[in-house]
């Protein structure tokens, strides 16, 4: 004869009493053999103590799947008590992977029809908490009947089951349509609530119900007056607003309906400005409902008036000392910067002052807000605002802030020399969080701007002899030091105040930072060829020089190795062509931000001379090669790899977005693939503004019966092209003409050569893998004239 | 959607859980940890909103017991605050005074309660509940277990 079993509130004290983990474990696994033995008995009486118990331990992390088919026998059982521990463990235990779960069905269905009212509510929540698709369609009816029925705690759940058999099987809707336009003319709060759930998801599922349900436009916009004009009511005030939360659902539901549909709109804009207004806001309930209303107003076409009064509201949030509130505003004007930005521009000083906040999420949206609100004519004060915000800054929002910075620069940089100065002032302070291509911008701006090569390498030698840690100034330093070394020599510049330098200082700088432990490999490179090009700039002799050069002709790194070697040689053998071979670099045309400036040189060399030993620096790019498919007109076989969107993804993606909103031009779209259903189509976009830049958007449709899963595309075009893939919407096609993934490629061609583009698909159809590499023909003629 | 609903103390130790969608066991014990300390490193100053990972997460702190929902970005964030704190009244006024003892020993009522006050439909009143209109906050008070009793920290 067992031991009478443990109750629930013994079990629990007893784990709370052990004091170490191990003695917990202990404890658990001392009931979890009495209670398998007591499943094993099949005793009816305690089972439902011991589901209990498992569900407890279940919660605390410990595997209770013994227990799946003890639910069945509680939820069979004709006693409350038993019915309710079964349901509660079937929600928590069985799910859509267990094969145990659709034995439930037969229960719930008996107990949807025959049970008692709190029965019912039982089964009614466990469909919607764990209801698969299989088990929802075989309910679907039975729910439905349960709409309508006489006792409001019943038709809650029932609606609510309703919503979660519409998110599993978006084909049951049709059911439930009718009964919705019944149960808008509830009274109960918490049936209406539900309602409007309801009437949420099925129209954002379905164009064809949101059309029908913008009929009720008026209904809602009539309950949502009343609700804010009634007084205090005990049963639904919270602080004063009168059941914020339906407000909220009402909202949410209005915005849905209204957007892109002007009528609507125009019914409910009376209503906003009401609720904009007459909300009391002293507490978060009334915040809450507030915050809905700004973002209903934004997203539905309404009256200009309307949508300063938005923005303006959100500007007061800003200024308001309770956090949250602070937050949720940035959030929104980040939103709200591409539509309607000079608007938000007049909050400028605000935001700025919330980069000072200490807190972490707070200080993160006001980065991203003052990035997206920097245009040409506060560049220069938001730059100021930002460095002092990069020196003080988390270190994780370091490499934002640097990003985001320089591409400002980029874009709104007044004058050059500003510009160099920025991007100096950057590397200086978060050099070793700035993105790869700092290095090439910058040394592409400083050989673009003749008239700054004196000052910037002045600057550059400055900021290099304090401090050789920071590997991208190192880099762009030594290059400059061994362009323009002999600027440097000369000894005036307007600009700033004269530095006296020796040839000496300069070859023991580069020399330490050859020799420097914290140096890459990449900054050894740059050392050695800078030194070597000074051989010629410097008018001292070069036996430091050649002397350094020897050294490293036998070091282990074998990229330093063969360019000490080569040097060497042209030391010594090739002598007469040095000066020729070591001249200045031409500016280079943008070549885009993979491009290696040392392929440059090779290019440069190659030119003056195929008798000496070209120094062939192998390319050292950063990026590897997806694929190597194209075989272009050219030799050569490297070309731009596809680049995938740079890890701070948001934030790039936030910069890019004022600047390609492509208008429609009209170039035919195009269908490049079909296989068993499966259909790919490319569309082409070239913005008015940027000729050389194409827009191609992919869009995979599924027509077969059958899902694609695990589809990835990608794509190479020919060598002068850059092409950038953005991240796809999704990777799955649910079969009949399920969600289609889209995915924009964009194609920079600059020399406006004729554009060949080649894709490789993979996905799984059928469950079968798939592969298909073939070239796009037929490529309209527009495309890349 | 709300991805998840947690009661977690200061130790670690949770009281109630609910996910709404499948998250392997072993997870959970781990996003509960992870969870519970970006909670307690921040101040009482800071917002209470944290981004986490790919969703948000909202808390509130009552004595040694913290209420995290994590959402996703679709939902309304002070629409989830209020949520929480009503939550915690229905509580209220069924224990009279709840604590976390209570908490802790009635999963099964908890678990019920939390299944009517279900995501995007907000708080259905099951249990009857007049809520005051006064000054909800001070009515409703948390007892720390540890002091039996008589201190009650206002909430945050």
């Amino acid at each position: 004869m067992v031991a009478p079993s443990l109750k629930l509130q013994d079990l629990i004290e007893e784990i709370r009493g052990a004091k170490t983990q191990a003695q917990e474990r202990e404890v658990i696994q001392k009931e979890c053999a009495h209670i398998r033995a007591s499943f094993r008995e099949g005793d009816p009486l305690h089972r439902h103590r011991q589901l209990a118990k498992l569900l407890y331990v279940h919660m605390l992390g410990y595997p209770a799947h013994f227990g799946q088919m003890e639910c069945l026998k509680l939820i069979a059982s004709p006693r409350f008590t038993d019915k309710r521990v079964g349901y509660l463990g079937a929600m928590l235990l069985l799910d859509e992977r267990q094969d145990a779960h659709l034995l439930i069905t037969n229960s719930i269905k008996n107990d949807l029809s025959q049970g008692i009212q709190p029965v019912q509510g039982l089964a009614l929540c466990t469909l919607s908490t764990m209801g698969s698709a299989e088990m929802c369609q075989d309910l679907a009816t039975e729910v439905e009947k349960l709409l309508l029925q006489p006792s409001p705690y019943v038709r809650k759940k029932a609606i609510l089951t309703a919503v979660h058999i519409i998110r599993k099987v978006p084909e049951l809707s049709n059911i439930f349509l009718p009964s919705c336009a019944q149960l808008l003319h509830e009274r109960h709060h918490g049936v209406l609530l539900g309602t409007i759930t309801l009437i949420t998801e099925l129209c954002e599922r379905s164009p064809a119900a949101l059309r029908h349900f913008r009929k009720v436009v008026p209904q809602l916009v009539q309950k949502l007056r009343t609700l804010v004009t009634t007084g205090y009511s005990t049963e639904h005030s919270i602080s004063g607003v009168s059941d914020p939360f339906l407000q909220v659902q009402i909202l949410r539901l209005l915005r849905i309906l209204g957007r892109n549909h002007e009528e609507s709109s125009e019914a409910m804009n009376d209503l906003l400005a009401q609720v904009a207004t007459n909300t009391d806001t002293s507490r978060n309930a009334g915040s809450a409902v507030l915050f809905e209303t700004v973002l209903t107003i934004m997203d539905i076409p309404s009256a200009a008036g309307l949508r300063v009064l938005a923005i303006n509201i959100l500007g007061r949030f800003l200024l308001h000392s309770d956090k949250n509130i602070r937050y949720v505003a940035l959030m929104s004007l980040l939103r709200l910067v591409q539509s309607d930005h000079n608007a938000v521009q007049r909050h400028r000083p605000t935001v700025v002052d919330c980069l000072q906040e200490t807190d972490a999420s707070l200080s993160r949206r006001a980065l991203e807000l003052s990035l997206a609100l920097v245009n040409s004519s506060n560049v220069r004060a938001m730059t100021r605002e930002l460095q002092a915000f990069l020196e003080s800054c988390p270190p994780d929002l370091r490499a934002d802030c640097a990003s985001g910075i320089l591409l400002a620069a980029e874009r709104f940089a007044p004058t050059k020399r500003w510009h160099m100065d920025t991007i100096l002032h950057v590397l200086t302070t978060a050099g070793t969080y700035v993105r790869d291509d700092a290095v090439a911008n910058l040394t592409q701006l400083i050989a673009g701007a003749q008239e700054l090569h004196a000052y910037s390498v002045r600057r550059l030698y400055s900021a290099l002899a304090e401090d050789i840690s920071q590997q991208p100034l190192v880099q762009v330093a030594a290059w400059c030091i061994g362009e323009y070394g002999d600027l440097l020599l000369e000894g005036n510049c307007e600009d700033i105040e004269p530095l006296q330098v020796e040839e000496e200082e300069v070859l023991a700088l580069l020399e330490r930072v050859l020799q420097s432990h914290m140096s890459l490999p990449a900054t050894r490179g740059y050392a050695l060829t800078a030194l070597m090009k000074l051989s010629t700039r410097l008018r001292g002799d070069n036996n430091r020089i050649r002397q350094v050069v020897s050294i490293y002709g036998s070091c282990l790194d074998v990229e330093l190795q063969q360019r000490a070697v080569e040097y060497n040689a042209l030391f010594r053998k090739y002598d007469h062509m040095r000066a020729a071979i070591l001249e200045k670099m031409p500016l280079v045309e943008r070549g885009g931000p993979q491009v290696d400036e040392e392929a440059k040189e090779s290019k440069a060399a190659a030119k003056l001379s195929e008798a000496a030993p070209v120094p062939a620096e192998p390319q050292a790019s950063k990026l590897l090669d997806l694929l190597d498919l194209l075989d272009g007109p050219s030799e050569d076989a490297q070309h731009p790899p596809p680049l995938d969107p740079s890890p701070g993804g948001a934030l790039v993606q936030l910069l890019d977005l004022p600047y390609a909103p492509p208008p429609p031009a009209p170039i035919p779209s195009l269908k490049v693939f079909e296989r068993e259903g499966v259909q790919l189509n490319l569309s082409f976009i070239r913005p008015p503004g940027t000729p050389a830049l194409l827009l191609i958007t992919v869009t995979v449709t599924n027509s077969s019966g059958g899902d694609v899963t695990h589809f990835i595309c990608q794509a190479a075009v020919p060598k002068s092209f850059q092409l950038q893939l953005q991240a796809p919407t999704g990777d799955t096609v649910p079969a009949q003409g399920g969600l289609p993934i889209t995915q924009l490629f964009r194609i920079l061609n600059p020399n406006k050569t004729p554009l060949r583009l080649k894709l490789r698909l993979t996905y799984n159809h059928f469950g079968q893998p798939v592969q298909e590499i073939f070239e796009v023909n037929n490529l309209p003629v527009e495309t890349w004239q | 959607m709300i991805k998840f609903f947690l009661m977690v103390n200061k130790q670690g130790q949770t009281r109630l859980s609910k996910y709404y969608e499948h998250v392997d066991i072993n997870k959970r014990t781990l996003l509960e940890t992870e969870v519970i300390k970006s909670c307690l490193s921040r101040s009482n100053e800071q917002c209470s909103f944290i981004e986490y990972k790919d969703f948000k997460l909202i808390y509130r702190q009552y004595a040694a017991l913290f209420i995290v929902v994590g959402v996703n970005d679709t939902e309304n964030e002070m629409a989830i605050y209020e949520f929480i704190h009503n939550f915690v009244e229905v509580l209220d006024e069924y224990f009279s005074r709840v604590s976390e003892l209570d908490v802790s020993f009635s999963t099964t009522v908890l678990h019920s309660t939390r299944h009517r006050v279900k995501p995007e439909a907000e708080p259905i009143d099951e249990l009857p509940k007049t809520c005051s209109a006064g000054e909800p906050q001070e009515a409703c008070c948390l007892t720390d277990d540890s002091f039996r009793g008589s201190v009650s920290t206002p909430i945050c």
